[in-house]
């Protein structure tokens, strides 16, 4: 009867704050949102005890901002919010894709659009974290489905922003970020962490935005002798704006294909039974709990059915989805929007199964027998 | 076979009842068990409807909210309106008879009537007490926790100073439920 010392009761807001910490995140900067508001909470208990900074800015835009800044100062650098403060993000987080700063922003997505269902979930948000920053842009979106992978995820997204220098989206909903289950810290001791790469030659021969071989720029901190230009205008190798065609061609597709060629190493994905499945459930987040029951009570009553859940939104893992929609009579994507990653699965499987919604946008989460109709009633 | 207890608190927001389910999520865990919470709330921060979900198993648990009920614990008319239609068969259902008044005897529900606010008041001198009242009426009555485990989960979440007051609560509602 004695409690195993090392396991908490955390919500997934808590262990998201707790997994950047645990990445090196040592700032803080936004306005508090419902339904994410403890992730500030907690960053603002627990930062100052490992010598971080929090920040409680005057809005969502300049907490985004302030969460830009601190990173060129080469800290690791966290802002949280939902919805219309994801909205309000979208600039600056296009800013931070130009400018190639890595950082990491947290949606806990809820009702909308507009100010919408502010304590109900909702996972309505998965196109506007692609899209929503205009221009081509690349994007790294993560969805944690339990309060473990909160911790995780937060972990993976501080380490991919450091590596390939771009903003990382931890795309939460409501169901995660508020829903408490145990947190088994001896199973989240040994976690890599990565830290960004600081430059390896003389400042009078630096180039902060050369990208080397892979692409990927260095951008030394602030502060440490190598000078260098930022701007949200396109820019050469040096940070300088310019219209030069070739330049501004080249430097564009560099940005993008830090992820588009890196998919093999950041696509990170879920799967069960995928292999014999005649029909497949692909869900992800909150609605992925009640995918994941729906497949366990239809594979009780005989049904062959595989369970798919993308841990990475974006890039979608395209390749393992193309696969599966060879062999399966249908692919049923149960999520709370009106179909949003549907398309994207429609994109992927291009014709070759059927892709059936199972959509809610009632402020509930999805029930288990709700997929379970639709699996049934594949012809 | 499988343990599983799917447990709903409900009443108005202000009552602690989200308190209340973390602290018996956490007493499940201290027993050795798995436990989900979740809760769902106005935008209000005082009065509206406030409901707190709990589920205990010795398995995972995927789908983390509750349908029907296995324990229904009602602090409000409301509550009890809304959500005592929505038990399983044979559900227990705890009612704060000092703010429920409007009872329906329902074949196959084992309804209790205990009044759990008067008790924080009378026996722990806090009307804000009742949210550990009502946490020891539901494991006098049905055992879902140890009583250890739900007086360490206690002990951990309330504020310093509070100890002897809170306990007083708890053990007025043990009392309670099991008489």
């Amino acid at each position: 009867m004695t409690k195993k010392k090392n396991i908490e009761l955390l919500q997934g807001n808590e262990a998201c704050a707790l997994g950047a910490i645990r990445a090196g995140c040592r700032f803080f900067a936004g306005y508090p949102i419902t339904p994410s508001t403890e992730i500030a909470e907690v960053m603002a208990k627990e930062l100052p005890k490992v010598g971080g900074k929090f920040i409680q800015m005057e809005d969502e835009i300049a907490g985004m901002a302030a969460t830009i800044g601190a990173s060129l100062t080469g800290k690791k650098a966290l802002t949280a919010t939902s919805g219309p403060g994801f909205s309000l993000k979208q600039e600056n987080l296009g800013y931070a894709c130009i400018a190639e700063i890595p950082c990491v922003v947290v949606n806990v997505m809820r009702g909308g659009p507009s100010t919408g269902l502010p304590t109900s979930p909702s996972q309505s948000d998965v196109m506007q974290a692609k899209w929503g920053t205009h221009g081509d842009h690349p994007v790294i979106a993560l969805s944690p489905s339990s309060i473990k992978e909160s911790y995780t995820l937060a972990v993976k997204a501080f380490n991919l922003a450091e590596k390939y220098m771009t903003p990382v989206i931890i795309l939460m909903d409501e169901v995660i970020g508020h829903l408490r289950e145990p947190l088994d810290f001896d199973e989240v001791k040994d976690l890599e962490i990565i830290d960004r790469k600081k430059p390896d030659i003389t400042p009078d021969k630096y180039q902060a935005y050369h990208g080397g071989e892979e692409g990927i720029p260095i951008l030394a901190p602030f502060g440490t002798g190598y000078r260098y230009h930022i701007t949200g205008l396109t820019h050469d190798e040096s940070g300088y704006p310019t219209m030069a065609p070739k330049v501004v061609e080249r430097m564009n597709r560099r940005i993008v294909n830090k992820v588009e060629e890196h998919k093999e190493d950041i696509v990170e994905f879920e799967s069960q039974n995928t292999e014999d499945a005649e029909i497949l459930i692909l869900s992800y987040g909150g609605s992925a709990r009640s995918a994941k029951e729906a497949v366990l009570r239809l594979k009780a009553e005989g049904y062959q059915v595989g369970f798919f859940r993308p841990i990475t939104i974006w890039p979608f893992p395209e390749k393992e989805v193309g696969k599966i929609a060879e062999k399966v009579k249908a692919i049923v994507v149960p999520e709370m929007n009106m179909g949003q990653l549907k398309q994207e699965v429609e994109r992927v499987v291009a014709g070759r199964t059927k892709v059936l919604g199972v959509n809610k946008v009632d402020g509930e989460l999805i029930t288990p027998a709700e997929i379970i109709t639709v699996v049934k009633g594949v012809e | 076979m499988a343990k599983r207890w799917e447990i709903r608190l409900s009443g108005t927001g202000g009552q602690g009842l989200i308190l209340a389910g973390i602290i018996l999520a956490e007493a499940a865990i201290i027993d050795g068990f798995n436990a989900v919470q979740s809760q769902s709330y106005g935008p209000e921060a005082r009065g509206g409807a406030s409901k707190a979900e709990v589920i205990i198993s010795d398995e995972e648990i995927n789908y983390p909210k509750i349908g029907n009920a296995g324990i229904l614990l009602a602090m409000s008319q409301k509550a009890y309106d809304k959500y005592s239609p929505q038990v399983q068969e044979g559900a227990t259902v705890i009612i704060d008879s000092t703010l429920v008044k409007d009872i329906k005897e329902v074949e196959g529900q084992k309804i209790y009537r205990v009044p759990i606010t008067e008790t924080a008041k009378k026996e722990a001198g806090r009307e804000m007490t009742a949210n550990i009242v009502a946490l020891g009426v539901i494991v006098g009555i049905t055992g879902v926790v140890s009583e250890e485990a739900i007086k360490e989960a206690v002990l951990d979440r309330i504020p310093a100073g509070t100890e002897e007051m809170n306990i007083k609560a708890l053990s007025a509602g043990l009392k309670a439920g099991k008489s």
